[in-house]
């Protein structure tokens, strides 16, 4: 079995510490808020100038002058706050804001991360990926572990240009969570049913297996909708 | 006496030139200036050169103004939202130019424009196609590119409360570029929800101050949004 979407964002938000500043990415990244523990106090940031975001306001309840970056309907939690441009990205660039969890295009054995420019795409932007790559510590990525043709997208080194070179600190994928460290590629876990030969195989760079490397953990309740078939 | 209100925004963009360089507030529909735009659309300028994060949306405001071919040359770090329709075709013609800066680079080039900084390093972009050709240092072990400070000619702004010193306050996430962008023009227009007295907004409450605002316009909420849909 594969995780779909919302397994990969749940897994994610098992490893968010309690006390934690959060910037989420647009697309898996986004539902990552929806799965967390309700005892983890985690402040979310959204580049426009919010920290302490709450869910997408519930219809009927939007603010005109309430949006985040993603350009949605939010809401603010108690405690939360505004600021600039300026000052959002000091929270990013200065090393404040404690975790991003971004999508990739492709991810290369050192860290590095692709994310900004799909291939073909004639009109280019780039937003505030790079600044979110290059200033914030821990960067985790979601990806699904191949592309939609089966190519893999963790590689030994990036084809398209890139996001920022050697951030990325963790993958989470459809099939497997893998540590980016100082050495290589490390194997950590691997989704219920996904062997570990089936992850060597969609991956095209070298990878280590974890001594502890097992299957995920996900609660029972939780499978159906966190799983598919490979 | 000092009185920056103006009655219309017709009026505050009556000195735009030709070719001027314009930045423009807002991150989606908050702090965007859309009714100023308009009536620079109504004006009929040329070959502007416009900063803004993105590169609008639709055919109201910035992407109204550039479908009029307006904009000779765009600064933005989102280009591709899915509504620059304008700006796209433009783009994939070769008849408009682009830009693209990350976008807390941008931000900190408005800002330092405004706060006369002469540019500043920043690792964003070092290393990558976007930093390509930029100076380059390494500081306590660290790459960082030089960035030059971004000013402009105009800078167009929304914001929810402003008096006849130019004093604003913002709602919620409005400010987002617009108090570095007060700063950066030479000539800052501000178009307001709300026109208070002197002393109306809280000396706590002040976000950004006067001294950086020249023109004030009183103009209630347009019910046009460009981004995205009206609240359901």
């Amino acid at each position: 079995m594969k995780l779909t979407r919302d397994g990969v964002a749940y897994r994610v938000a098992c490893d968010l510490p309690d006390g934690s500043y959060v910037n989420l990415g647009i697309g898996i990244p986004t539902s990552v808020s929806s799965y967390l523990s309700p005892d983890k106090e985690i402040m979310f940031h959204s580049e426009n100038g919010i920290l302490g975001m709450g869910p997408i306001a519930a219809p009927g309840t939007e603010d005109v002058d309430l949006i985040n970056a993603g350009k949605q309907y939010v809401t603010m939690l108690p405690g939360g706050c505004f600021f600039d441009h300026p000052m959002s990205f000091a929270m990013v660039r200065g090393g404040h804001i404690t975790h991003t969890v971004l999508g990739a295009l492709e991810v290369a054995a050192n860290g590095d991360l692709a994310n900004w420019r799909t291939p073909g795409e004639k009109v280019p932007g780039v937003g505030g990926a790079m600044d979110l790559a290059f200033g914030i510590k821990n960067v985790w990525v979601t990806t699904t572990h191949v592309t939609n043709k089966g190519k893999p997208k963790i590689l030994k080194a990036c084809t398209l240009p890139l996001t920022a070179p050697r951030c990325v600190k963790r993958i989470y994928t459809d099939m497997a969570l893998i540590d980016v460290m100082p050495e290589g590629l490390l194997l950590r876990e691997v989704a219920p049913g996904i062997k570990v030969a089936d992850v060597v195989a969609n991956t095209d760079a070298a990878l280590k297996v974890a001594s502890d490397c097992h299957e995920m953990d996900l609660p029972e309740r939780f499978k159906e909708v966190a799983l598919v078939a490979a | 006496m000092i009185d920056k209100t103006l009655k219309t925004c017709d009026e505050a963009v009556e000195p735009v030139f030709d070719g001027a360089s314009i930045m423009f507030g807002g991150f989606g529909d908050p702090g965007l200036p859309g009714q100023l735009i308009e009536a620079l659309r109504r004006k009929g300028v040329k070959n502007l050169s416009v900063i803004h994060n993105g590169a609008g949306a639709g055919d109201w405001a910035l992407g109204g103004l550039i479908k009029d071919g307006s904009v000779r040359k765009v600064t933005a770090s989102f280009p591709n939202n899915p509504g620059a329709i304008y700006f796209q075709e433009l783009y994939l013609k070769g008849q408009i130019e682009l830009e693209l800066v990350p976008q807390g680079t941008l931000a900190e080039r408005i800002r330092a424009a405004g706060s006369g900084i002469g540019g500043f390093f920043t690792p964003t972009s070092a290393g990558t196609e976007l930093g390509k050709g930029k100076e380059t240092r390494t500081i306590e072990g660290r790459e960082y590119v030089f960035e030059k400070p971004l000013h402009a000619d105009f800078a167009m702004i929304r914001a929810h409360k402003g008096d006849r010193l130019g004093n604003l306050q913002f709602r919620k996430a409005m400010r987002n570029f617009n108090i570095a962008m007060a700063m950066a023009g030479a000539v800052t227009l501000a178009e307001v929800d709300e026109l208070v007295p002197v002393g109306g907004i809280d000396p706590e409450d002040v976000h950004a101050p006067g001294i950086f605002v020249d023109k004030v316009v009183h103009c209630p909420r347009h019910p046009k949004l460009v981004e995205i849909g009206p609240p359901k």
